[in-house]
């Protein structure tokens, strides 16, 4: 069994507004050195594979197809087995 | 004329599609489950829905673009058939790369349903024949992740092929920043692909297609569709 | 529970009364699930054990009614074979812990009362109280309640259509979330919440159970600040799972296999089980382990009262089990037999082949004891009550008043609020929010419904008796200013501690108010929900008896709005002017008092106005139609003005203070618009009513202006609608 942390992130060129209300709320409890905050999402995938290998290419897969949007979002990920 | 509304788990617009076609418009009307494999009648237009298809958990409408039905709905396009996404439906055809681009939150964040005002900037399509070029209408938007983006280079294609088909503008058609209530690009409300066959918008057209209702500018997408056909269009068969 | 190890069920807010009670009904010592199961179906949430006889003195009849009080909501006749299923419920304590999900999951539960009875949900509305909008505390709350609302409605498809939020700091620590849900059925579709028949299955059906929540029945029913660690884990909302059972559930009842329906709200499966049971004179034999779960390791105890969201009972007739599944399946959702309807009447859980518990179905609901707590008025509302308010300063600049006023957040526009909820979803939205009261109409036919939620809690503090009855008769008032005939009511009362007389002096008034003008104007109590409770620290909400009331329009083609129409139409007032400031936004605002007793209300009068303006409205004399409400007259005029985007020309003649003529909340009034041609005919039938009529003034212009003998209001409509519109933004974005 393997287990793989997805981070889906918004492309660096795309305006966050949602990141930018944060760090607006951060700097106004006084966290005046907060620059900028970019907000994505973070998705833990459990999967059966054979090895990992596989299991990274499966993956891999699953980023393109569903979990990000390639015009607007990157993806990395992290593969463990459990 | 047969027109075929899809129907997603937790999509809600079907009803009001089909109110409107069959009730305002007089057309034949079905309902096509989304496990559906295949259309079980011609049909003339397919219509995506509005509504929230899967929660539009992930993404909008990032699920539905799975269902075996979606399969038919790109044959039917590709063959030229009529595809009209509202709302969530236009979310799903650029998640189905039927059209091209992406959505984002509004800038504000927040859901937004209010009436705003739009102006065709296209009226040689199917979908809108039967408004003046230029014309500005007033039609409900509501909508949540209606911040319509895509790269400067896809820009400058839908500009280059007349594929922009309505902007966010003021009652009176200029188009500034200050009208674009959820922070498209260029304002757009609404696109059509390459070929002139598959349109996304937005605003719902069938929310404001009867007097009752205090508005019925919307109805003209519809019976431009009625009026492209019935000039012998190609059906997608 | 270390202090009372000897008391298990005092922990459990049993008293020994009550305990000795539960042994008298099982002829024994309860076990640990059936004491925790007793707690919950005992407590105040559930069983409505103090307010249970006052509720009794509820009008609850009348031909229009198809269902009362006692099912999972109440059900109007509108002809044609047609029905509306309505009810308005709160969901204040677990929005005070986390106002995203509270709010969503409120929605979600009235939503779930309404498909139910086999009505599709077609509009929803809801009643909402913070503290000041200063607090930073108060803004977040207002935020995170709103778009938990936004969030569960638009994703479900069910439109907002209308509904009032009020701000005072006596809600600081304690907002109150109502929502209430309006469905559509036809008559044979009308499913209730029992279990009958011997040998029918028992089904769950819908989200998988979790451990969410256990405990929230007996939580609404406590002190907010006394229970910082016992507060449970609040239920997340999932409107796409509810989205699929309503559509799943909508179609098992038109197969008409189903016996029985009923949704599990606060304390679960045990409630929906028990409930269901008592009202069949049923028994039911369940097996828990048979319970779909989220989770593992799942005790009894936790399986009977999870509230976890998005599930439902249900009791389909025998041999029909494999339909249900196939309905369920098409949906994505699961659908288990979990158990019998028996005859012996015992509601039985078994995990397994072990009995979990075994008590009486009726021993949970009908034998919960009732109570009459102490009533008695408190004395200091005599100081309060006759406050002297004759020789207060008048204002020097009447239009800075106004202005003010315009920008209170309880008077300003709502737009900020409901242009986040999708209000237009199903294509029925004749009047969208923003006027007097939402209208939606009903496919098919040529009529539609209106539909309102109202409550001034300032009135209802001063004097309960009135401040009800103002609150009845406002939603009426709201309604027929649409032209629409009041039908029926529901109503949320929303009540501190009642085991402190004072407070229960204040809910017995209410009722007893609410019940007089329900009377009077035809408007039946269908239903509804009891919040008590909503204090922290001693401190308790100001009394706030929500009333949702549904009118029908026989033709939706002569629906009236507020604004004001055309330039040049006259502006007429219906009702009388008074001399009264009492309980008024102006007061609390200018003066910084709370004091004095609310507008007197007089239910003939009301009456009379009423049936005048239906009348005006139906023969189409009346171009617009507004009732005079939080901030006056003037107020009023400037809501015409702003919603029609046009001036008005006012000339008042009374002999009555300019800060009364202006701001007080004199009860029963109208502001209509009419052509020239048909002032004569609204003068008599005005007169034929015993309705005071007099012509105020003239429609157009871009000026608002209100002359009187002493004193000239004048004020462009551009700053007005700046004032009015841009409040509770330019508050939120800051």
């Amino acid at each position: 069994m393997y287990k793989a942390l997805v981070y889906v992130t918004l492309k660096p060129s795309i305006l966050d507004p949602q990141g930018n209300a944060v760090q607006v709320g951060l700097n106004s409890l006084g966290f005046d050195n907060v620059k900028d905050v970019r907000i994505g999402k973070y998705l833990e995938v459990t999967l059966e594979a054979e090895d990992k290998a596989s299991a990274l290419a499966q993956t891999e897969e699953m980023c393109k197809k569903l979990l990000a949007n390639p015009v607007i979002e990157n993806y990395r990920f992290d593969l463990m087995e459990v | 004329m047969r027109f075929g509304v899809v129907v997603f788990p937790g999509t809600s617009g079907e009803a009001d599609c089909y109110h409107v076609l069959k009730e305002v418009m007089g057309s034949e009307v079905d309902y096509i489950w989304h496990q559906s494999i295949k259309f079980e009648k011609e049909y003339d237009c397919i219509i995506l829905p509005g509504g929230f298809s899967h929660g539009d958990y992930l993404r909008a409408g990032s699920i539905a673009h799975f269902a075996p039905i979606m399969e038919q709905v790109k044959k039917f396009a590709q063959n030229g058939g009529l595809v009209l996404g509202i709302g969530n439906g236009f979310q799903i055809l650029t998640e189905a790369g039927l059209l091209p681009g992406a959505f984002l939150r509004n800038k504000d964040l927040k859901f937004i349903c209010k009436e705003v005002y739009v102006r065709v900037e296209n009226n040689e399509t199917p979908f809108t024949n039967n408004y003046e070029q230029g014309q500005v209408i007033n039609i409900p938007i509501a909508h949540g992740e209606g911040s319509y983006f895509c790269d400067e280079e896809t820009l400058e294609e839908l500009r280059a092929n007349n594929q922009i088909v309505l902007r966010y503008s003021s009652s009176t058609g200029e188009i500034k920043e200050n009208y674009n209530p959820n922070g498209s690009i260029d304002n757009i409300a609404s696109i059509i692909n390459k070929e002139g066959n598959v349109l996304g918008m937005m605003p719902h057209p069938e929310r404001c297609a009867e007097k009752i209702l205090g508005n019925d500018l919307g109805k003209y997408f519809f019976t431009s569709i009625v009026k492209w056909l019935d000039g012998g269009a190609n059906h997608g068969k | 529970m270390a202090n009372n190890s000897e008391k298990p069920w005092v922990e459990l807010g049993l008293t020994d009364y009550e305990y000795n009670l539960i042994k008298d009904i099982l002829g024994r010592e309860p076990n640990f699930v059936e004491l925790n199961v007793f707690s919950a179906m005992w407590s105040e949430h559930c069983s409505y054990k103090s307010s249970k006889n006052v509720l009794k003195t509820f009008p609850t009849e009348g031909p229009q009614v198809l269902q009362g009080p006692g099912e999972n909501a109440g059900v109007v006749d509108i002809g044609d074979g047609l029905a509306i299923a309505f009810k308005v419920e709160s969901h204040n304590s677990p929005s005070a812990v986390e106002p995203y999900q509270g709010a969503a999951t409120g929605v979600g539960g009235i939503i779930r009362d309404i498909f139910t009875m086999g009505a599709r949900p077609i509009a929803l509305l809801n009643s909402l109280r913070f503290g000041a909008l200063n607090s930073p505390k108060s803004r977040w709350l207002f935020e995170e309640v709103v778009s938990g609302i936004a969030g569960y409605g638009n994703s479900i498809g069910v439109p907002t259509v209308g509904g009032e939020v009020y701000f005072h700091p006596s809600y600081e620590n304690n907002p109150l979330v109502n929502a209430m849900c309006v469905g559509l059925l036809k008559h044979e579709d009308l499913a209730k919440g029992v279990a009958s028949g011997v040998g029918n299955p028992v089904m769950i059906v819908g989200a998988k159970t979790g451990r969410d929540g256990i405990h929230g029945a007996s939580f609404s029913s406590e002190d907010l600040g006394a229970t910082e660690e016992k507060r449970p884990t609040v239920q997340a909302g999932d409107p796409f799972m509810e989205k699929l059972l309503m559509e799943a559930c909508l179609e098992l009842i038109k197969t008409g296999n189903v016996v029985g329906m009923q949704d599990m709200g606060a304390a679960g499966l045990t409630s929906s089980s028990c409930e269901m049971a008592s009202r069949g004179n049923s028994g039911i034999e369940m097996d828990v382990a048979l319970v779909p779960r989220r989770e593992e390791g799942m005790t009894p105890y936790e399986i009977l009262l999870s509230e976890s969201q998005e599930r439902m009972l249900v009791v389909p007739q025998k041999g029909m089990e494999e339909e249900v599944k196939k309905i369920f399946n098409k949906w994505g959702l699961e659908a288990v037999v979990i158990g019998r309807v028996t005859d012996d009447g015992i509601w039985r859980v078994k995990e397994g082949d072990q009995i979990v518990a075994e008590i009486p179905a009726k021993g949970l609901t009908d034998m919960c004891p009732v109570y009459d707590p102490e009533a008695q008025r408190n004395l200091v509302m005599d100081k309060i009550q006759n406050c002297d308010l004759i020789d207060l300063a008048e204002p020097k600049d009447y239009n800075q008043v106004l202005l003010d006023l315009l920008g209170r957040p309880t008077i300003a526009s709502k737009e900020w609020v409901y242009e986040q909820y999708d209000y237009l979803g199903g294509i029925n939205t004749v009047i969208p929010p923003g006027s007097s009261a939402a209208v939606i109409r009903i496919k098919g036919t040529n009529k539609g419904v209106a539909l309102t939620v109202d409550c001034n809690s300032r009135y209802v503090y001063l004097d309960p008796y009135q401040g009800a009855m103002i609150a009845v008769s406002e939603a009426a008032r709201n309604l027929v200013c649409s032209g629409a005939k009041p039908l029926a009511i529901t109503n949320c009362l929303n009540f501190g501690n009642p085991e402190k007389p004072e407070i229960f002096w204040h809910f017995k008034e209410a009722v007893r108010g609410m019940g007089d003008a329900c009377r009077e104007l035809n408007t039946p109590v269908t239903g509804g929900n009891v919040s008590m409770f909503n204090e922290t620290r001693g401190e308790a909400v100001l009394p706030t008896p929500v009333v949702g009331m549904v009118g029908l329009v026989e033709d939706i083609s002569k629906v009236c709005t507020n604004s004001f129409k055309n330039e040049g139409d006259l502006v007429i007032l219906l009702g009388e002017n008074t001399d009264e400031l009492g309980g008024s936004e102006y007061l609390a605002m200018f003066h910084g008092l709370e004091a004095g007793r609310p507008p007197h209300l007089d239910l003939a009068k009301e009456k009379a106005l009423q049936q005048l303006t239906l009348e005006l409205i139906a023969k189409n004399y009346a171009k617009s139609a507004q009732d005079i409400s939080e901030g006056g007259l003037s107020v009023a005029l400037a809501e015409c003005c702003i919603k029609g985007n046009i001036g008005v020309d006012i000339n008042l003649e009374d002999k009555i203070r300019p800060s009364a003529l202006l701001f007080g909340e004199g009860q029963s009034r109208i502001i209509i618009s009419a052509t020239k041609e048909n002032l004569d005919r609204i003068k008599e039938l005005a007169f034929e009513y015993h309705v005071p009529f007099s012509l105020i003034g003239k429609v157009g212009g871009n000026q608002l202006t209100i002359n009187g003998s002493e004193f000239t209001v004048s004020l462009p409509i551009f700053d007005i609608i700046d004032r009015y519109k841009g409040a509770i933004p330019c508050t939120m974005n800051n």
